[in-house]
Parts: structure tokens; C-alpha cells; sequence
């Protein structure tokens, strides 16, 4: 088992209101599988990505890595989860634009303490399995967006991680660059590589092995019913009122009462 | 750490006129401290070799009128009661001082008091002094022409006499002294030598106050003659004063004290006493007073280093927020709070350390101008221009750090959606 997630919730504070934005995810993945998490947007996809990529903790509920709890690390100890377990690639990039693709590719290497040589040899060798291998010394910004995402997906990858977490990795891309990508998670896969990919569009999240759906912050099949074991509950906008797991959170209840905004 | 340096030089380079513009505190401040401080340290070089004549570290003893604290002239005032010439028990109770290296026993009388002839040519302004045979040697005279005293002059009384080169180009104007017959007190010498002291002491004379400051150790010329001759010309038993050569010049305060402790304790006279003339002390109140008026100055110009750190501080929050995305997917990928705290103080510090040296830079030239602008004296340190750019790169730290703290706390998510 690579991952696991038992009864994940998750509850933002927005002013003074809890808002409740993961509702009793459990979900697990395989080493090798290739998952396409789908959901309409505020489905709360987005939480889950960064709860499963270790960027934000759960309110409660346990997530193993590879048989580790991780809920209860501390800030220092998840960083080196991220650094080590797990690649990201995001909608938007986010590349360093003063430095080279190969400088963006060793980042996390540097972070890891590799030695300033291994790093490009090891930068340079990640950019030529995205098929970059001869546009290591161009900036960001002299690079398509396609090219760009390939730089990300170097860099996700450039560290060896258990898990390459991708949020939207087509979002911004036409449709000729974003299948493109879809090829190189195609190949990464079917190199060994576990790949969690969020969307919302059906034809990137048909590359998946397997696609999850989620809605209004639960696990839901194709057809919109809830997956989870819990019992069927009335009104799904009510909240969750028979969640197996008794937790402060229930409705958007207002926490001073009286002078509320409501 | 260097890829942190790398990366803090390529931001500085990006933003050139911002970084110049926020290093210019640093650079103004910096540049302030550094001509102030050299100017401080040139002035103050420079009373130290006026006063203590750049260490050949003779400490004089002379009688002084107690009423008045002012050298006792014997020209004007005559010969003190209670004052006998320097005893052998005496000199060699001197001899045994700590750090004394040797001491000479000599008279003295100032031009007042000495009027030369040569060839019918009335030539004042000289000193005579009479001299034991240790003087030349303690006060480290060397003959540049004829031959020191030697013993038979002594025990002769001949009627010698040796000229310092001042002294010599007054009388002879560059003829040769040696065996020429001067006059006087219509006594004939003959000049048998010409001594040259080994570090000349002349005080740098800048202005009117170096001149009211060091003109009186200023000489025209030194005649000098065998002590046993000396009551020929004035009186017998005559006061003498002490010339002492110390082995380290931080010791001559100490041994001229003890000099004139012990000569003193031969003294009956209420009227006078033996006083050091104590060069190191004066030498220290002058420089203290010098640091004193300049102390201020560079507290003054410290304001404008605070501003500048201010800059610095203002600069890197406004970095940090534009630059708060990168922040997001550094701490994303993995880089741990020390990571980017480091980054950004490491940015900060490279910035003013910069601002620091071209402050450096800026100091030196300030300070040679003001050097030939008002021919005021600049002795650049090398260990303070270390500490100014150490200190610069402290600052950059000091105000970096809460922008950099700022850096390493935000959170990843937060910062990845910062617009």
C-alpha cells in the first residue's frame, strides 16, 4: 500500500464560521497505479491534494505513507516527506524565471544536499526524460507553456518520489500540449511511477487507471452516491450528520452565536 | 550557502537602481564612520610622534617651580637653594629602575642665556649643554662628522666643543666645523664633531595650535660641551636634569616618575621639585580630547546607518512579498523554514556587506579629500575597515531578519495562491 487515507476531515475557519471541506475521505492507493481524483470545482479536490501531498494537515483522521502515519508530524519532518516522497505539478508551473530549466530541475536537490555537480548531471538526465534534454540552459520564459509544465514534471520527478501529485498538470495548456504531458505521465507510469492526478476534465482523467470522484467535500461514484461506508444521510448540503466519526463539525454553526454575520 | 550567495548576488544584479538605492544608507553611513575615524586616528597618530618624537623613548626629568607648575629657568631665575647636581648614589639608584636602559646627567641653559661668537659674528639662538659621556648614547645621537667626547676631555677640562647639525649649518653655514674656534662667554672651544640625532623629531605642523602646541619643543641648534667645563662658564654645583632612555615607550610615564621621585628625595627646597615631562600623558589627554569631539560625529552618523538598515528592512518586505509564490513552491517542493530564513538573511547581508565595502570605498576617498582639502592628517586602519563592512553585514542581518522570519513562516498553500 502506498497511501492510505482513513476518515480524512478537513474544517476551515472562515471568520467565525467552521466550514467543513473534506467530510470522511478514506481512499487508498496502490504502488503503481496511476488515480485521476475528479471533481467539479469547490468539490474540495484541492484540500485533498495538498492534504495528500503533505502541505496541509488534516483536522482529523489518519493518513499513512508507505504504513507511516503522517497526520502528526511537525513542520520540519513533513517538509522532508515533501522533499523526498513527493513530486508536484502544479497548474500554474510555478518555475523560478531567472533560473534555467536546469537550475529549476536541481532545486529540490538542493534542498537534499546533493552535491552541485550530481545535481545538473542528475537535473540534466530528469529534463531528457520529459524530452527537454537540449533545452537545459533556456529560462522559463523562453520556453512554451507545454515546455514549461515538462520542466515542472522534471523537477517532480528529479528526486525519485514515491508519489507524483499533480494538480490540473493541463489546466493551462492548449489541448496538442496537454496530451503531450499526458504521454509523459503514460510513460512515467509504466515506469514505476505512482501518479495522483486531480481534474476536472473527463478525457485527461480517462488516462487514469482509475478515477475517483468527489463532490460537496465526500467520495462519490460516477453517478454522484457517496462511496464511504457511512450511512446514507438525508441532505447532503445539511452536512453530515451521521459521520462514524464524532467531530465538532457538523453544520456551519456559527461559533460566537449572537452577532453573527448570518 | 554559496548557491544562497549565488542566488543573493543574481537578485541584487536584477534590481541594480533598487538595491543601489537601498544600499545607499549603508554606504553613506559607512562612508561617514570610516573618514571620521581616520581622520581621528591620522590627528591623533600625529600627536603622538609630535610629543613623544616617534619613539627614540627619552623621557627628560627637569626642575620645576612648584608655585608655579611651569619649568624652572635658571636664565631668569638663578641658581635654586636646595638643588645639588645629580649624586653618583643618585644616578646609579636610576640606573637600577625598571625598563631603564641608561640615563645621563646633564646642564642646560636656554638661547636666553647663550650667546655665541664666531669670526665676530654674535649667532643666539642656541642651547648649551653640559654633557656627561653617557648623553650622546641615551639620547641616540650619532657623530656625523669629527669624534664624540672622550675620556681626556673630561679629565683635561678641555675646551672642547660638538655641535648638532642645526647648530653646525647656523655657525658654518655648511663649511667644515671641524677644528674651527668658537667663542663663548669669551672662552674659545674648538668644535672637535658634529652629531646628528638618529630619529630627528620634528612635529608636523599643521596649524596655528600644532604650532602653540609644539613649537616650544622646537630647537635652533644644540652646542655641547664637557660637563667639567661647565662652571667655567656658570657656577659649580649646579642642578642638573636627567635624560632616561626606557625600553618600551608605554613605560616612560612609569620610569620618568620614579626619576623624578628619587631625585626629589634630594631636594630641601619647597620652591622647586623635579618633574617628568610626561609626553605619553599629554599626548593621551590631546588624543582623548580629539576622540571626544569626534565620538559625537560618529554617533551622528550611525543615525544614518540606522536609516539605512531601515532601507533594508522596508526593501525586504517588499521582496518578500514579490516573491511570495516562490517562497510557496520552495516550501512546497521541501525547503524548511531555516532554508528560506537563510536565503533572505544571507540576500541581506550580502546586500549591505556590499553597501559596506563601496561605504568603505567611499569613506577612504572622503577622507583623502578632506586630507588635501584641509591638510588635516588620515591614517586609514585596516582592522576597522574590516569590522565597518563585518558591521554593515550585521546590520543588513539585524534588519533582515524580520522580513526573513516573515518569509519562513508563510504557509505553502497560502503563498502558492498569493497573486
Amino acid at each position: 500500500m502506498m497511501l492510505e487515507l482513513r476518515n480524512i476531515c478537513k474544517t476551515y475557519l472562515q471568520g467565525r464560521m467552521e466550514v467543513p471541506v473534506l467530510k470522511d475521505i478514506s481512499l487508498s492507493v496502490e504502488e503503481g497505479e496511476y488515480l485521476a481524483i475528479m471533481g467539479p470545482s469547490g468539490s474540495g479536490k484541492t484540500t485533498l491534494m495538498n492534504i495528500i501531498g503533505c502541505l496541509d494537515a488534516p483536522t482529523s483522521g489518519a493518513y499513512l505513507l508507505e504504513g507511516e502515519d503522517i497526520a502528526g508530524l511537525g513542520d520540519s519532518k513533513m517538509s522532508d516527506v515533501r522533499l523526498h516522497s513527493i513530486g508536484f505539478v502544479f497548474q500554474s508551473f510555478y518555475l523560478l524565471s531567472r533560473q534555467s530549466a536546469q537550475d529549476n530541475v536541481a532545486l529540490p536537490l538542493l534542498y537534499a544536499g546533493v552535491r552541485r555537480r550530481e545535481r545538473q548531471e542528475m537535473a540534466r538526465q530528469a529534463l531528457e526524460r520529459v524530452g527537454l534534454g537540449d533545452r537545459t540552459s533556456f529560462k522559463p520564459t523562453q520556453l512554451s507553456g507545454g515546455q514549461c509544465q515538462r520542466v515542472a514534471i522534471a523537477r517532480a520527478i528529479v528526486n525519485s518520489p514515491k508519489i507524483l501529485l499533480a494538480d490540473e498538470p493541463t489546466g493551462a495548456l492548449d489541448t496538442k500540449s496537454g496530451e503531450q504531458i499526458m504521454e509523459i505521465f503514460q510513460r512515467l507510469n509504466e515506469e514505476g511511477v505512482t501518479i495522483v492526478m486531480i481534474t476536472h476534465e473527463p478525457e485527461i482523467a480517462a488516462h487514469a487507471k482509475r478515477t475517483l470522484h468527489i463532490r460537496d467535500g465526500r467520495l462519490v461514484d460516477a453517478q454522484g452516491k457517496p462511496l464511504t461506508d457511512s450511512p446514507p444521510e438525508g441532505d447532503v448540503s445539511e452536512g453530515s450528520f451521521g459521520s462514524p466519526i464524532p467531530t465538532e463539525v457538523t453544520t456551519p454553526v456559527p461559533l460566537l452565536g449572537q452577532d453573527t454575520a448570518l | 550557502m554559496i548557491e544562497n550567495i549565488r542566488l543573493s548576488f543574481q537578485g541584487i544584479w536584477s534590481h541594480k537602481m533598487r538595491s543601489f538605492l537601498t544600499m545607499l544608507g549603508i554606504i553613506i553611513g559607512i562612508a561617514a564612520i570610516i573618514s571620521i575615524v581616520s581622520t581621528i586616528k591620522g590627528t591623533n597618530e600625529q600627536i603622538k610622534q609630535n610629543l613623544i618624537g616617534s619613539g627614540n623613548n627619552v623621557t627628560r626629568v627637569q626642575l620645576y617651580q612648584q608655585e608655579y607648575d611651569s619649568p624652572y629657568q635658571m636664565e631668569f631665575e638663578g641658581i635654586p637653594e636646595g638643588v645639588l647636581p645629580v649624586s653618583s648614589d643618585v644616578y646609579n639608584a636610576i640606573l637600577d629602575l625598571p625598563d631603564v636602559v641608561s640615563a645621563a646627567a646633564y646642564n642646560r641653559r636656554t638661547s636666553y642665556d647663550s650667546s655665541f661668537y664666531y669670526s665676530n659674528t654674535e649667532i643666539s639662538g642656541c642651547e648649551i649643554y653640559g654633557i656627561d659621556n653617557a648623553y650622546f648614547s641615551t639620547c641616540s645621537y650619532s657623530v656625523k662628522k669629527g669624534r664624540a667626547f672622550v675620556p681626556r676631555d673630561f679629565t683635561d677640562f678641555r675646551h672642547v666643543a660638538i655641535l648638532d647639525t642645526s647648530a653646525a649649518q647656523m655657525f658654518f653655514q655648511g663649511a667644515d666645523p671641524i677644528g674651527k674656534t668658537i667663542e663663548f662667554k669669551s672662552t674659545a672651544l674648538v668644535v672637535v664633531g658634529v652629531v646628528e640625532p638618529d630619529r630627528k623629531f620634528e612635529p608636523i605642523i599643521n596649524t596655528i595650535e600644532d604650532y602653540y602646541t609644539y613649537a616650544g619643543a622646537q630647537t635652533g641648534g644644540s652646542v655641547f660641551v664637557p660637563e667639567n667645563i661647565w662652571p667655567s662658564f656658570f657656577a659649580y654645583d649646579e642642578p642638573q636634569e636627567i635624560a632616561v632612555q626606557v625600553s618600551h615607550t608605554e613605560a616612560m610615564s612609569t620610569v620618568g616618575e620614579a626619576v623624578a621621585a628619587l631625585l626629589n628625595s634630594q631636594v630641601t627646597s619647597e620652591r622647586v621639585l623635579y618633574k617628568s615631562e610626561d609626553t605619553l600623558k599629554q599626548a593621551q589627554e590631546l588624543q582623548d580630547l580629539n576622540n571626544a569631539t569626534n565620538q559625537q560625529l560618529i554617533w551622528i552618523a550611525s543615525i544614518s546607518l540606522l536609516v539605512g538598515g531601515i532601507g533594508v528592512m522596508n526593501i525586504m518586505l517588499v521582496s518578500v512579498t514579490e516573491r511570495t509564490r516562490e517562497i510557496g513552491l520552495k516550501k512546497a517542493i521541501g525547503a524548511k523554514k531555516g532554508r528560506i530564513l537563510w536565503q533572505f538573511l544571507t540576500e541581506a547581508a550580502v546586500l549591505t556587506g556590499l553597501g559596506g565595502l563601496l561605504g568603505v570605498g567611499a569613506g577612504i576617498g572622503m577622507a583623502e579629500l578632506i586630507s588635501h582639502l584641509t591638510s588635516a592628517p588620515v591614517s586609514i586602519s585596516i582592522p576597522f575597515i574590516i569590522l565597518a563592512v563585518i558591521f554593515s553585514m550585521a546590520i543588513g542581518i539585524l534588519f533582515g531578519l524580520l522580513p526573513s522570519v516573515k518569509a519562513s513562516n508563510l504557509n505553502p498553500i497560502d503563498a502558492l495562491r498569493h497573486e
